[in-house]
């Protein structure tokens, strides 16, 4: 098991250095001028004189590779340069809302595993009958609703119509279901699906037979045998749906006027901070990628076929 | 045996294929020719000039004169409504052109000459797909500028990899068979070989994912239009139509309501479609 994650983190280091090469090379070969944007945040006037100086202050008139080393180790240190707007270190701007933004991301993960889970179960067991027929119906609906839409839906159900909701505002629970039911409905008709077909296959396996041919009982070939098999995909799937968990706040929040990094970034894209976007592509690729990688030792724990096979193949 | 009774197959759904398409296929396809059709005829259908601002008749409820109302500028929702379906659709399929694009020619590449090329290819599109999908597409359209062609390049940049690989899955299946090797044993030049030869038994299956992805793509674009990055404000789109409606959901939600809809609507019916084509040429794809 140590063998399968060390090896995991070693693949990695290559994927993340290629991530940070695009992060990079992407803004710096598109043609977007970085020392302008630099002068307009801090309404300096475009003269040759104060161009120069600009390029110079961030290293922009070095050839381009030692620019990218230069910006990869300083990277590595956790310095992602200043804010143009607000000549505040990057990194302290982006982690001062990072934390609503997970704080969000992580109910709507907890909502889609808690409900998913078993309405994919129930929709199993009772096999073409109305609570199948229902799942089945909501998963549909559900992969074809824009989330930012099912926002202002739910605000004019539960807040304009029943008020039982507070519609927008940072807070605790209240304010926090709308805004994640809405970023968790695709992911979790799509996990109840999924968790439903894995379950009816694994209903049909031997293993199941043979377990019930034991005389095994009923309630414990269920937990033991169909749904523990059934979950395997589910596992497989949630690295997806982190990374839509993610999108969807990032959407969602300007919605909700939730004060996450989603709404921040999208004030530096309108303002071309490219230090702040650089560092909040990098930041949300490293949270996915280490979510994934969580996932991934998760599913070698439940499925030691996994594991093995990996660690024969070394 | 399984490419003959795949090939078996897909000659029976060339030859009847309305004949044997399913409930909810008819469903999204019927719905898709009326969407479709509305995006084109848009110009003739509607009944007002979609960005003809008439500030005394702001704010209308449903009535004869204007069949959904009017928005916050006086403009007749659904004049703006069938214009946006020509804008939001037209996106989507440019966005998936060029997707197939890029994707079948590296994934083809890839698949097709194999060794180092392969190798190179492939590493350049696991990079790509380890983002997140709406982060990197946020970082192209941050880098490129707003703008709906951008956010159409941004979709693209961060969906290709997938089809690059599939692509490239789909040629490896077949570059070993009978037929292509009895191809260039007569000399028939690699390019050739790979457009008349490969690229035809690929396409099939390539477009059937594309068709389940159509509705994805379509979330993604309204999303940044939604948030202001995509198409800019006269121009009616759906996701830019919420988004101006957003100060009025407590007094007219009926503003949010409809271009939500529509995007609702489309999405499903591309779904529709997709499951029932891909549950018709291979139950295994894609699952």
């Amino acid at each position: 098991m140590l063998a399968f994650i060390v090896r995991r983190l070693m693949l990695l280091v290559p994927m993340l250095l290629g991530v940070s090469m695009v992060i990079f090379f992407v803004l710096r070969l598109s043609g977007a001028d970085p020392a302008m944007s630099y002068l307009r945040s801090a309404n300096i006037p475009p003269t040759d004189q104060a161009i120069a100086q600009a390029e110079k202050d961030l290293g922009l008139d070095k050839p381009l590779p030692e620019q990218y080393v230069v910006w990869l180790t300083d990277v590595v240190q956790l310095d992602f340069g200043v804010s143009y707007m607000t000549r505040r270190p990057v990194l302290d701007e982006i982690l001062y809302y990072l934390p609503a933004t997970l704080q969000l991301a992580s109910l709507a993960l907890l909502l889609t595993l808690g409900i998913s889970i078993p309405l994919g179960m129930w929709a199993a067991r009772q096999r073409d009958k109305w609570p199948d027929f229902t799942v089945r119906g909501l998963a549909f609906l559900g992969v074809s609703i824009p989330n930012f839409w099912l926002g202002f839906m739910l605000v004019l159900l539960f807040s304009v119509q029943l008020q039982w909701l507070p519609p927008m505002g940072y807070g605790d629970l209240e304010y926090m279901i709308l805004p994640a039911f809405a970023i968790a409905f695709m992911s979790l008709c799509i996990n109840a699906r999924l968790l439903r077909t894995s379950m009816l296959e694994a209903q049909g396996q031997r293993y199941v037979l043979y377990a019930r041919m034991r005389g095994v009982s009923e309630r414990r070939v269920e937990n033991a045998h169909v749904l523990r098999n059934g979950l395997i995909p589910v596992v497989t799937a949630a690295g997806m749906h982190i990374g839509e968990l993610i999108g969807g706040s990032l959407v969602v929040e300007s919605i909700f006027g939730w004060p996450g990094v989603g709404r921040y970034a999208i004030s530096a894209i309108s303002n071309n901070d490219y230090p702040i976007i650089q560092c909040f592509t990098l930041l949300m690729t490293v949270i996915f990628v280490v979510c994934n990688l969580i996932i991934d030792i998760l599913y070698a724990w439940l499925d030691p076929r996994v594991r093995l096979g990996s660690e024969a193949s070394a | 045996m399984s490419t003959y009774l795949m090939n078996s197959d897909q000659g029976l759904v060339r030859k009847s294929f309305l004949a044997t398409l399913s409930i909810s296929g008819w469903i999204g396809l019927i719905l898709l020719l009326f969407l479709g059709s509305c995006a084109i005829f848009a110009p003739w259908l509607a009944p007002y000039d979609p960005s003809e601002i008439n500030l005394s008749a702001r704010l209308m409820p449903m009535s004869s004169k204007h069949w959904l109302g009017t928005d916050h500028l006086g403009r007749d929702m659904l004049s703006r409504i069938l214009h946006g379906a020509s804008v939001s659709l037209g996106a989507v399929f440019v966005t998936l052109v060029l997707m197939l694009l890029a994707g079948v020619t590296l994934g083809g590449v890839a698949g097709f000459v194999g060794g180092r090329t392969d190798q190179a290819i492939m590493r350049v599109c696991d990079v790509f797909m380890t983002f997140p999908t709406v982060v990197f597409a946020l970082f192209m359209v941050a880098i490129l500028g707003t703008g709906l062609t951008n956010v159409i390049i941004a979709i693209a940049v961060t969906h290709w990899a997938w089809y690059a690989r599939i692509t490239r899955g789909l040629v490896i299946s077949v570059r070993h068979s009978d037929y292509l090797r009895a191809a260039r044993l007569s000399g028939v030049p690699p390019v050739q070989r790979f457009i008349r030869h490969i690229l035809p038994s690929v396409m099939v299956q390539l477009l059937v994912l594309a068709t389940l992805d159509i509705g994805h793509v379509m979330l993604h674009v309204s999303g940044l239009s939604f948030l202001g990055l995509g198409v800019q404000s006269p121009t009616p789109e759906w996701g830019v139509m919420i988004n101006d409606a957003r100060q009025f959901v407590w007094t007219h939600p009926m503003l949010l309501v409809w271009p939500g809809l529509c995007i609702f609507l489309s999405v499903m019916s591309f779904n529709l479609l997709g499951d029932t084509l891909r549950d018709k040429l291979d139950p295994n794809l894609g699952h």
